[in-house]
């Protein structure tokens, strides 16, 4: 497959190589992440006014699912600042070379939790809690703020970015759908990875700290893991590493073969549907439901979030699979079978994000003039009243989004099925049928 | 250390110092009065100092529902008070007090208790009185000169068959020379029960004797009285005892479902019963209430019950004006 490298521009190169850009990237995100937190812990309750709700779950959450994903893949976690303090602490430094001696315990992550069933099960934690985290100002912070010390505090523990790694609640879904993304990093030339001495794009050098995502650039074939840090690029010796444009979904070519990843596809694409039933649906008691956590009712809500995901919409699928003919067990079937719900789950949350972020823009520009609700009107824009946006397009678009997911998950079938020799008629079949009821959840 | 290493801590240091500090300095030079249902607060502050003559600033904002805003017995239109949004609204007092402030929204079951208090102090400014003296005692109201007792049983056990015809009673008043029952000085004092009965010296038929009450109650007010206390009522009352005054006001189901500590009442030192909002179209209870006496419930209110104390908030003027236009669901006035 044709790619164009970016790292050929010497200015992108140059760019993507120093070390003070993303500096100034991480600085300016992490005032405002700071600020997200005091917003939502001192600014006004009231979350359609709150800088923490609008710009993190309006705003922030728009640029992530509508263009960072899609579009850069890991784009977000290149200028992410959850892991800035904790690096520091874990580095004893922002820009010095890496001491040779660990200023902590530096452990390694044990290997029962190496794979994204924690970062499965904190984003459930935030989802089955969605309804009050999304509108209370003082949980955002919370939440926000937790994270950040979760970083920090496992940044004294363990070796390089074991919050980002393994525990993040979005990184999970973002490295799963980032592989739909254009973009990759990726070594150019094999032989000289498997050549070189010392391997400083994973062990670290006077130039730079080994991969923070504790992966091997030489070895890289899929996006999931790789969080776009570039200190890789800083590291070889060799000039070894790239940036690539490249067709959308080139990863989905090499099929998954891991349990984790193909129930993290059932998760994401089930919490859409259930966000866009219980969030935008017209159920008044699903609503109450999620909203009163803690409830006999908020339970129920719960156990049926949870069957959908794990239970009733893998158990569909895998009763599809169940009899088609195959070399490969059942397990391994499922998993590379799965692959091909990763491009239908991105353009369910893309069609389920359209909805609320095109109701909810104008709060943006009333936050930005009053973040904090203390009266300020700094840009001229804090008394816009409430006004959908483009709310003629916002169906097409979605229709679009799903039966474009559509087609693109039954070609990704047709050859996750082919590489394999089994039948892509059952999961071409659940994709159309679950692509049905998303369509009728949001129209 | 490297140079660039030491900026780059430094930055990050002052980045983080910076974006903890400013929100925090500017949020608490800030003070901003939070309006909350009742359930969740009321209002906090709940307790405003002012000085006499000098404006006072206010900054409301709503952490909920939409409120309002007004300060009793002072000439102002009440302020909106919108969610996540803040309302600047700018008082001076002329006379030293204790001011009762109140949410003019029906904003939830207990809407009546949002209430706050100003405290302003310093010497009296008022052109109307007597500058720079300290403020005077205002004289008792009627219904306590009168020693009446306001939570004593008052049903008509007698009630008009038809609605009176002030019409009729004029004339009837002016047949009879039955105008010395006619001052305000005994409407206030007097129910129209009381009146009725008084009539029992003359030989007028009972339906003529209501004739003759409802003139007299009806001379008794005006047109712009009743708008008045129309208005007053709408905003004030109606949530509870209705828009036609039949105690079905829109909470009235929301007080029964909250049960004893909305509704009871106190019918002797012991005896809490439960009760619901009084019913003003009903004959018995209002022709047996004098105007007195009626000032001195709304003045007092309920004690304990749903019923608030409006003697803070209100002006003498507008509790007479809420009365003229009680008594307007017995005796069709100005018909």
């Amino acid at each position: 497959m044709n790619r164009i490298e970016f790292t050929r521009i010497p200015f992108i190169k140059n760019a993507l190589k120093s070390r003070y850009p993303q500096l100034a990237v991480f600085i300016v995100m992490l005032v405002g992440y700071i600020f997200a937190i005091l917003a939502g812990l001192i600014g006004t309750p009231v979350g359609s006014r709150n800088f923490s709700i609008v710009f993190v779950w309006i705003a922030w959450w728009a640029i992530l699912i509508l263009v960072a994903v899609p579009f850069f893949g890991r784009g977000w976690c290149a200028v992410c600042p959850i892991p800035l303090p904790g690096e520091w602490l874990q580095r004893g430094a922002v820009l010095n070379p890496p001491d040779k001696k660990p200023k902590w315990l530096n452990l390694r992550v044990p290997k029962f939790f190496r794979n994204i069933w924690l970062q499965s099960i904190s984003f459930l934690l935030l989802a089955l809690f969605s309804s009050v985290l999304l509108t209370t100002p003082n949980i955002t912070g919370i939440v926000l703020a937790v994270m950040l010390f979760g970083a920090i505090g496992l940044s004294t523990v363990f070796e390089r970015r074991a919050f980002c790694r393994y525990l993040c609640p979005v990184g999970g879904f973002i490295g799963l759908y980032s592989q739909t993304a254009p973009i990759e990093l990726r070594i150019k030339v094999k032989q000289i990875c498997v050549t070189c001495d010392g391997k400083p794009c994973y062990n670290g050098n006077e130039n730079g700290y080994g991969c923070p995502w504790d992966v091997f650039p030489g070895g890289l074939t899929k996006n999931t893991y790789c969080g776009l840090c570039m200190e890789c690029i800083r590291t070889c010796p060799h000039d070894n590493i790239a940036i690539n444009l490249r067709p959308f979904a080139a990863d989905l070519a090499k099929l998954s073969t891991r349990i984790d990843e193909a129930f993290k596809a059932f998760i994401m694409l089930g919490s859409a549907m259930i966000y866009a039933g219980v969030l935008l649906g017209p159920w008044g008691a699903f609503k109450d439901a999620a909203y009163n956590v803690g409830t006999s009712a908020w339970f129920m809500y719960a156990i049926v979030f949870l069957a959908i995901i794990f239970v009733i919409l893998p158990g569909f699928f895998t009763l599809g699979i169940l009899k088609t003919k195959s070399a490969l067990p059942l397990k391994q079937r499922f998993a590379s079978l799965a692959t091909a719900l990763i491009p239908l789950g991105l353009m369910f949350w893309v069609a389920f994000s359209l909805s609320f972020v095109l109701t909810n823009t104008t709060y943006i520009f009333a936050s930005l003039s009053d973040p904090l609700g203390l009266g300020w009107n700094l840009f001229g824009t804090a008394n816009i009243p409430w006004q959908p946006m483009f709310t003629a397009i916002l169906a097409p678009a979605q229709t679009l989004a799903l039966v474009g997911g559509l087609i693109w998950s039954a070609r990704t079938a047709q050859k996750a099925a082919n590489e394999i020799k089994t039948s892509s008629i059952p999961v071409i079949v659940f994709c159309f049928i679950v692509t049905l009821a998303m369509l009728w959840l949001l129209l | 250390m490297k140079s660039s290493e030491l900026l780059s801590r430094i930055l990050i240091t002052l980045a983080i110092i910076g974006a903890v500090g400013t929100p925090l300095l500017i949020w608490s030079r800030t003070p901003l009065i939070h309006a909350k249902v009742a359930e969740g607060g009321g209002w906090n502050p709940s307790i405003i100092k002012a000085n006499v003559g000098e404006p006072l600033h206010l900054k409301l904002t709503s952490d909920d529902v939409v409120h309002g805003f007004a300060v009793g017995q002072m000439d102002m239109q009440s302020v909106n008070v919108l969610p996540g949004k803040v309302t600047d609204v700018t008082l001076t007092f002329d006379k030293p007090g204790i001011y009762t402030f109140l949410c003019t929204r029906w904003c939830g079951l207990n809407h009546w208790r949002m209430r706050g208090t100003i405290e302003v102090s310093g010497l009296n400014t008022d052109p109307s009185t007597s500058s720079g003296q300290a403020p005077q005692p205002a004289p008792a109201p009627l219904y306590v000169s009168l020693s009446l007792d306001i939570d004593a049983p008052h049903d008509a056990p007698v009630i008009p068959g038809n609605p009176p015809s002030a019409i009729n009673g004029k004339q009837l008043t002016k047949k009879l020379s039955l105008e010395k029952f006619m001052t305000q000085e005994y409407y206030f004092s007097h129910s129209p029960y009381q009146l009725f009965e008084e009539l029992d010296s003359t030989n007028l038929s009972d339906s003529e004797k209501w004739d003759v009450v409802g003139y007299t109650w009806q001379s008794n007010t005006t047109k712009e009285s009743i708008a008045d206390g129309g208005q007053l009522y709408a905003q004030n009352c109606a949530a509870c005892h209705g828009e036609n005054g039949a105690g079905n006001g829109v909470f009235v189901d929301d007080l029964a479902a909250a049960g004893e500590t909305s509704l009871q009442t106190m019918t002797g030192a012991d005896d809490m019963t439960m009760q619901t909002p009084v019913d003003f179209t009903n004959p018995t209870r209002m022709l047996g209430a004098s105007p007195a006496l009626l000032q001195g419930k709304i003045s007092r209110g309920g004690m304990g019950t749903g019923m608030p104390m409006w003697g803070s908030i209100f002006t003498e003027e507008q509790i007479w004006d809420l009365i003229a236009y009680l008594y307007s669901f017995q005796f069709a006035y100005h018909n």
